[in-house]
């Protein structure tokens, strides 16, 4: 290994740095925002490291890893959402009577797994990713340990995450035993050869891998845990399940799978028109009657998942474009959800019921503002990012003459208005006090767990919604770089 | 650059209105009101400057343009321009943008801020779809206006305002999206042809779309258009949508909102898919007929009075999609005429059914009845309204309806028989309403509060308007004239022959039948 290695991989060994200084921190003195600062210092160190290996060239660093172009745009995409987590979570649990400072470490090991997975070029490397993602997020989610819901949500996630775990390992050991081969881009190549009645066992191999990562995204079938996860978890762990962890398994699928051409193969094509399909109308639907704000958002990212993979199976250059495009939407949009969520948390519950949200506008208005924006975002209107990727989406499918597919979003984006909307008509409408109720002293005080910080980076996300919104040209010219090479 | 201007006053007139709407609710209705003004006074300067001179070649039909790249890599340009046709919706736009306004001044007293600014964004939406000449901006501009519109649905609207917004909603998302998958499916089939890939309108004109899929995109385009317009199966959100929007937001549903979806017709189906909309025209035709008589019936069936103005909406763009899908000069024209005379009228009956709710609390007409002694001038306003309604000579709507089945005759003389039943019942429905609400006996004595002098300014020149198109609509369809006779041409498939001959004379025989048709009702009535 070389100092140019090193400095290739500069990003993650901060990272990593990051993780024992935070560890270590807490074991000389317990300081919440003390790790707080250790944690925000190490993202932003390590995102302005992300520079270096632009400067060196696009090379593996041994054969797990690779930090081209595409891995540090989402390596950047994922160090924006967990700065934004923990500077969420810091609102959130400076009220709370519980442990703070291990959240944050465990949220940088989280990270460290994302950042890893989408630089991963290797079996090993997306593996070794994927468990230190998983195995951080099993605390995260049942962090609060004294809430029944959040052990719940915890026990569930564990045994889910550890069966499609079990999958992913088998169908790697078959296709291994298959092609003999474990490198991501060897298999593409070997994939590129036409399907044999002898290839069965790679085949079921692959779709081992398949189930393995359809678990992560929560597509349908394999989509159960992800209402009781985003319920019961602390709503900044569930920002980071919803986005990060998504995020990051969508970026390796579209890498490998997505240059294996997989999608447009026979079977695998049906497959996944099918689940899309699938996916689309049971997060629409399961979201409709909600009464949970995050159980709604949860069925609502199931349902956008499953836009991701019209865009997925339109392959090549354009489905680059527009995954990355819509997963860029999709961070802000989500972070921003939760962020209102968690800002008007109290003490001892999260504030996610829907009733909760009545009159939200009149109480805290700007945070009123921002969550119906991000409604909006969700449902695909104009001046916010979620139109602009759903229009990519849409350039994707059409482009690729998916029409099922197409006409599918369609009725869906109708679907999921419906139930965006029911949450903006709560926000808008005026409460009448209750006749023995005395009016709140504060009207306008400032949110339980607000913090200027937090207002800080939710108005950043709002911004970025509406740049992107308005617009998204250089953004666009930044993700054609890349996605440019994969056609 | 005026083109410009034109939104940012909007806009930037809404954001005014909303900043010192915190302080004072007044000056939020006067920033509204200076800036609907402002437009306004820039598109009568247009028109001076621009109407009468150039633009009218079939190749540049545009009077003015601004264009500047906006998303770059995709081929997306800010590109706004106007023909005649647009700039005589702008004008009507500004128009009863400053009626809404004023409409308002009293009846809402909450949130006075946030209502202009959800009311000008909405009118800037309206204008954006009117100026866009790139189908990406004009589908962006067309999902926009809708925001605005629902909040102000929502939040100021009557009893059942949640449902009634959220209904009109998914119903014109549901065909904004469809017209969207045939834009971007055009931008693709237009891109692989040429080698360029651009959503402007010029260059996606003429497309060669292949068979089976053109008809598809094209009744894409039809139904997302005809939603707004509506046609009889899909008009259920109108009837709520207009009952329980506040007085502004039902005066810009039914006078600008409804006209987008005419507008898109005339201004993207029939020029990008003439020959697949002439395959469809028998049955638009029929749909359109089908609207004016279910519209006059179920006008005539209601007991809320706004209601009953919300379903005469439905029969005359029932007329005005009639006169569309004619393909004829003068039912274009007539249809053209159509949507400026029924903005007018309708968005003024809507006014006088505001000003009665806001006095009397009420709009049912069984508990009204003889308000003709206590209000005489809203009796006698209300009246001159509801004979525009039912098509009397001399005011606007006769011109635009005779225009239709004039043109209509000429193609199915069936149809445009059973059309003009549409008179009839019209006929009906709008003196019922004035015998219900103003004539028979006084239920209760009612305090005198008749109309101020703010709102008969505004009602004086909402009727000068009615008239005005009614006696002398040659320069409204003058300025309509290239974009009639482009749509003529294409859809006949003829290379530009000589024009405005034929216009002239037409409009001439208007405005004799007109005349002596007046002066026979004056007769009679003596």
């Amino acid at each position: 290994m070389t100092a140019a290695d090193v400095l290739h991989i500069l990003p993650l060994i901060i990272l990593a740095a990051g993780v024992l200084i935070g560890m270590l921190g807490i074991a000389i003195h317990r300081s919440h925002i003390g790790t707080v600062v250790i944690t925000l210092c190490t993202l932003i160190l390590s995102s302005a490291a992300l520079r270096a290996p632009m400067l060196a060239s696009d090379r593996y660093i041994t054969p797990l890893v690779r930090f081209d172009d595409y891995a540090i745009f989402f390596t950047g995409l994922l160090f924006l959402a967990a700065t934004a987590v923990a500077v969420m979570a810091y609102g959130y649990m400076r009220g709370r009577d519980i442990v703070r400072e291990e959240f944050y470490v465990l949220l940088l090991v989280a990270i460290l797994g994302c950042v890893f997975l989408v630089s991963s070029t290797h079996f090993a490397s997306f593996f070794l990713g994927l468990e230190v993602l998983s195995v951080s997020l099993y605390a995260l989610v049942a962090y609060s340990r004294s809430r029944q819901t959040d052990i719940e949500a915890g026990i569930k996630y564990l045994i889910l995450a550890a069966t499609s775990s079990a999958f992913l390992l088998f169908g790697m050991g078959l296709v291994y035993a298959h092609a003999g081969t474990m490198e991501l881009a060897e298999l593409s190549r070997l994939a590129g050869a036409p399907w044999q009645r002898s290839d069965l066992i790679g085949f079921v191999g692959m779709g081992m891998i398949l189930v393995g990562i359809g678990f992560k995204l929560a597509l349908v079938p394999f989509h159960y845990w992800a209402a009781d996860v985003y319920e019961g978890a602390p709503a900044p762990a569930t920002a980071l399940i919803a986005t990060a962890s998504k995020g990051a398994v969508f970026a390796v699928l579209l890498r490998y799978f997505g240059a294996m051409e997989i999608q447009i193969r026979d079977p695998f094509f049906i497959i996944f028109t099918v689940v899309a399909i699938a996916t689309m109308f049971t997060g629409n639907f399961l979201a409709l009657l909600q009464e949970d704000i995050k159980r709604l958002l949860a069925y609502s990212s199931i349902a956008h998942m499953g836009y991701l993979l019209i865009a997925f199976l339109a392959g090549g250059g354009p489905a680059v474009a527009a995954v990355t495009f819509y997963l860029v939407a999709y961070f802000i949009t989500t972070l921003g959800a939760f962020g209102v969520i968690t800002a008007l948390s109290d003490k001892e519950t999260d504030f996610s019921h829907i009733s909760n949200y009545r009159g939200l506008a009149f109480r805290h208005p700007v945070l009123g503002v921002i969550l119906a924006a991000m409604m909006f975002s969700l449902a695909g209107i104009p001046l916010t990012a979620g139109f602009l990727a759903k229009f990519y989406v849409l350039l994707a499918g059409v482009g690729s003459a998916l029409w099922l597919l197409v006409l599918v979003l369609v009725a869906n984006s109708v679907i999921g208005l419906f139930y965006y909307l029911r949450v903006i008509i709560a926000i808008y409408q005026p409460v009448e006090p209750a006749p023995d109720e005395t009016p709140s002293p504060h009207p306008h005080g400032p949110a339980p767990s607000g913090s200027i910080i937090g207002g800080l980076v939710l108005a950043v996300l709002t911004l970025l919604l509406i740049w992107l919104g308005i617009y998204p040209g250089p953004v666009i010219h930044w993700i054609g770089t890349f996605a440019g090479n994969f056609t | 650059m005026i083109l410009l201007w034109l939104f940012i006053i909007t806009v930037g007139g809404g954001i005014a209105a909303w900043i010192v709407g915190w302080w004072s609710s007044t000056a939020a209705r006067w920033a509204s009101l200076i800036s609907l003004c402002v437009d306004f006074a820039l598109l009568v300067f247009v028109w001076v400057a621009y109407g009468t001179a150039g633009g009218s070649t079939s190749d540049q039909p545009w009077l003015l343009q601004f264009d500047y790249p906006w998303i770059a890599p995709l081929g997306i340009r800010f590109h706004l321009a106007v023909d005649g046709l647009s700039l005589l919706l702008l004008t009507l736009t500004a128009f009863l943008g400053i009626a809404a306004v004023s409409a308002s001044w009293t009846e809402i007293q909450e949130r006075v801020g946030a209502f202009h600014l959800t009311l000008l964004l909405t009118l800037a939406g309206v204008m954006g779809v009117f100026m866009a000449l790139d189908l990406f901006l004009f589908y962006f501009f067309w999902e926009l206006m809708l925001v605005p519109m629902y909040f102000l649905i929502s939040i100021w609207g009557h009893e059942n305002r949640v449902w009634a917004a959220v209904k009109f909603f998914l119903f014109t998302q549901a065909g904004g999206l469809l017209i969207f998958v045939a834009i971007v499916a055009l931008y693709f089939i237009q891109g692989r042809n040429t080698g360029v890939y651009s959503f402007a309108y010029r260059h996606l004109l003429g497309a060669a779309v292949p068979e089976p899929l053109a008809f598809w995109l094209m009744l894409f385009f039809f139904l997302g258009f005809t939603v707004k317009l509506p046609i009889v199966p899909l008009h259920t959100w109108l009837p709520d949508a207009h009952t329980e929007a506040p007085t502004a937001g039902s005066v810009v549903l039914a006078g600008l909102l409804l006209k987008t979806g005419a507008y898109g017709l005339l201004r993207f189906t029939l020029p990008l898919f003439p020959k697949e909309s002439a395959e469809l025209a028998g049955a638009a035709m029929t749909l359109g007929t089908i609207g004016v008589l279910y519209g006059a019936f179920l006008a005539f069936a209601q007991s809320d009075a706004k209601r009953l103005v919300a379903y005469t909406s439905i029969s005359h763009l029932g007329f005005a999609l009639l006169g569309i899908y004619t393909g004829t000069r003068l039912g274009l024209q007539g249809a053209i005429v159509i949507l400026l005379a029924h903005g007018l009228s309708t968005g003024g009956l809507f006014i006088v059914v505001g000003a009665l709710q806001e006095r009397l609390h009420t709009r049912r007409m069984d508990e009204l009845g003889g308000l003709w002694s206590s209000m005489p001038r809203l009796g006698g306003v209300a009246m001159v309204l509801a004979l525009a309604s039912l098509g009397l000579p001399g005011l606007a709507n006769f011109v635009g309806e005779f225009l239709v089945l004039t043109g209509a005759f000429a193609v199915s003389r069936s149809l445009a028989v059973i059309a003009s039943i549409g008179f009839i019942l019209s006929l009906i429905y709008s003196l019922w309403l004035i015998y219900r609400v103003f004539q028979g006996p006084e239920r209760e004595s009612r305090p005198n509060v008749d109309l101020g002098a703010r709102e008969m300014a505004v009602f004086g020149a909402i009727i000068a308007g009615i008239v005005w198109l009614g006696v002398c609509p040659q320069p409204v369809l003058r300025a309509a004239g290239p974009a009639v006779e482009s749509l003529v041409n294409r859809e006949a498939g003829v290379e530009s022959p000589p024009r405005s001959t034929e216009t002239n004379t037409a409009a001439r025989w208007v405005g004799r039948a007109v005349v002596s048709s007046s002066l026979e009702a004056m007769h009679d009535s003596r």
